[in-house]
């Protein structure tokens, strides 16, 4: 029982994919299938991160292959968490696409689409083996083009051009970084490469490998300087494909890149988790500094996606326990409060007469109070206000870099802070207080209740979780250590997949070489 | 949509030479070279040489149905065989076999829908643009 609900993150996605495929003519079919669906992967997700933290990592070999040679499904505490966050934000864009999605996308095929792109996630989260997860990269990325280019306006082919370009170039550093790795090594399951990478003879190999990593992850994950992508990306596609890539996609890279350089790039330490610091600070500057020059709510939105993957790869450089329970922490608040401001600025721009220019901004506190309630959660939760979601995970980062000693980092990660609630107060500025250029168009309370009622429910959703994460932290920092603990010492992930923990032997290929010899 | 009627008269004879080439391929590939991919494309080939002859409506009209729903039905093909493994309380994709036929030849078939479907939607979009 317990290894179909492994598999299923994957399955649910792909089977309501395949049904919204095959109900090609019916969009109201598609609808309720992407509905059913993502609601499934919700129940899915919550089952298996309570199983994990029960009974212990979960393993699953497809197709009863054994571990080192077949596919490796693997849910630690990080990949559940993951998966449930994911699913729940699939759950709320899917809710929002029901009032968002125009017909004209509908039929281009927005629902299975988005079933697609949660494969690719989901499998990304939960496969134990590194070329597999490069397949669900692609899954991801093939998806994610067509989403941005769903609709057809020029500045969005013009967008989804430079993503493809950018993400073809990550994509074959992946590819080569991944051939390398096997060619040294002769193994790709991550559990089985842990073991064996330490043994490789000649470790400078080992860390050059590493270098191609961070920069294929560092791309995904639009660390600095391979960001510049994202802000001239994100601002283009529908609401909904922009708040779940905003959500998503970026955390997706992150955390391959969590994955990869906790379990098997450990042996140079200063080296490897020195570069993602450097990196890591140089981005959280970048980012904010990009989103305070931005005169765009949305262009604003996605400089601060950058800003905050930072935050999160600098918990990872630091590297110590609490450092990656920060890190899991502060990527389920990045997740859900960058998710939700997208959603948030979809409405405001429906409000302005579909423009987010702060010129065009303005008197949402006269034309809608209620929104404005709603706006300000995810916003103070980004500055950091206690006690929302943001707060805590700020907290823990300072915690585990002043323990490490990192002061400057702590220092870039405050400053960031420090200008990202400048950058709230300015928002709020133009779009709450200032006198609205011209009379709003209040285009909300002209739509049918139904279609409405979608559109806001996923914001509310999405402020509850913040809301109930600042005033209850208790819980998610319950998890996110014991995502920490295992992120540290990963012997359980190995020994629960690869049953034991086998002294490193010559490879499979060593093996044959050395007997074809005499 | 070429009008040519050397090509007209040599898609009739095509056509169905493809599409039973096509199978016997994905058949061959159970156990030699061969399978659903290049089945699916052989496939798809012939289709897409259908609507160079006759147009893209034609090639519609005779598929009766929309290619994405084949991808979509292929994929579903594709995963659904890998439950059957449940009964025996073997994970998702284990092989389940009954003689020399196998769970393996169903996701072969899987995978030639979804190949098939995915390029005829391709070709369709692609060739709509200067036909309708």
């Amino acid at each position: 029982m317990n290894a179909w609900l492994t598999a299923a993150p994957i399955l649910i996605p792909m089977f309501t994919a395949a049904l919204c495929m095959v109900a090609w003519k019916y969009p109201v079919a598609q609808r309720v299938l992407s509905l059913m669906g993502s609601l499934a992967l919700v129940i899915v997700g919550g089952s298996l991160l309570s199983i994990v933290l029960d009974q212990g990592i979960q393993v699953v070999q497809m197709g009863s292959w054994a571990a080192p040679f077949g596919i490796t499904l693997v849910a630690d505490p990080l990949s559940a968490l993951m998966i449930l966050i994911a699913a729940l934000m699939g759950f709320c864009v899917a809710l929002h696409a029901l009032g968002d999605i125009d017909p004209v996308r509908e039929r281009g095929g927005h629902h299975p689409i988005f079933q697609v792109l949660m494969t690719g996630v989901c499998g990304a989260f939960v496969t134990g083996d590194l070329f597999n997860l490069y397949v669900w990269f692609e899954v991801m990325l093939i998806s994610s083009f067509v989403l941005l280019s769903l609709g057809g306006l020029r500045e969005q082919i013009d967008a989804a051009i430079k993503y493809v370009c950018i993400n073809m170039v990550a994509t074959a550093c992946l590819l080569l970084a991944v051939a390398l790795l096997y060619g040294v090594t002769g193994t790709l399951n991550m559990a089985d490469l842990s073991v064996r990478v330490p043994a490789v003879p000649s470790q400078p190999v080992i860390s050059a490998i590493a270098v191609l990593f961070i920069i294929a992850f560092g791309m995904k994950a639009a660390l600095f300087p391979f960001f510049f992508w994202l802000p001239a990306t994100y601002h283009t596609p529908s609401v909904s494909v922009q708040a779940i890539f905003a959500g998503l996609l970026t955390k997706v890279g992150v955390y391959a890149l969590i994955r990869v350089f906790t379990l098997i790039f450990t042996g140079d330490r200063e080296w490897t988790h020195g570069i993602l610091m450097v990196m890591a600070g140089i981005t959280m500057i970048v980012g904010v500094l990009g989103s305070l020059a931005a005169r765009d709510l949305n262009r604003a939105w996605s400089w601060q996606v950058v800003a905050h993957i930072g935050s999160m790869v600098m918990g990872l450089a630091i590297a110590t326990p609490l450092a990656l329970a920060a890190a899991a922490f502060y990527m389920v608040h990045d997740i859900v409060v960058k998710t939700n401001l997208f959603l948030g600025a979809g409405l405001v721009r429906r409000m302005a007469g579909g423009s987010t220019d702060y010129a065009r901004l303005g008197g949402l506190f006269k034309s809608a109070p209620w929104l404005c309630l709603l706006l300000f959660v995810p916003l103070g939760s980004l500055a950091g206000f206690p006690p929302l979601s943001g707060f805590w995970g700020k907290l823990l980062l300072v915690r585990a870099g002043l323990d490490a000693q990192h002061y400057v980092m702590v220092g870039l990660l405050l400053l960031t802070g420090l200008l990202t609630i400048w950058l709230v107060g300015r928002v709020w500025a133009e779009m709450v207080w200032k006198a609205p250029a011209e009379p709003p168009a209040d285009t909300l309370s002209t739509l049918p209740f139904a279609r409405s009622y979608a559109l806001v429910m996923p914001l509310l959703l999405l402020s509850l979780i913040t809301v109930s994460i600042g005033l209850q932290p208790e819980r998610l920092l319950n998890v996110a250590g014991q995502v920490g603990e295992s992120l540290y010492d990963t012997s359980a992930y190995v020994q629960a997949v690869l049953g034991t923990t086998p002294a490193p032997q010559p490879t499979q290929l060593g093996a044959l070489e050395t007997g074809a010899a005499p | 949509m070429m009008d040519s009627l050397i090509l007209r008269t040599g898609v009739r004879l095509l056509l169905p030479l493809m599409l039973l080439f096509s199978v016997f391929i994905l058949w061959r590939g159970h156990n030699e070279p061969g399978g659903g991919f290049v089945g699916g494309l052989i496939c798809a080939v012939g289709f897409a040489l259908h609507a160079l002859a006759f147009g893209v409506k034609a090639m519609r009209d005779m598929l009766k149905v929309d290619p994405r729903s084949i991808l979509g039905t292929g994929l579903l093909v594709g995963i659904l065989p890998g439950f059957l493994g449940a009964f025996s309380g073997e994970p998702y994709m284990t092989a389940q076999w009954l003689g020399a036929l196998g769970t393996p030849v169903l996701f072969d078939i899987g995978v030639y829908l979804v190949v098939m479907g995915a390029i005829l939607a391709m070709v369709q979009t692609l060739m709509a643009e200067g036909d309708d």
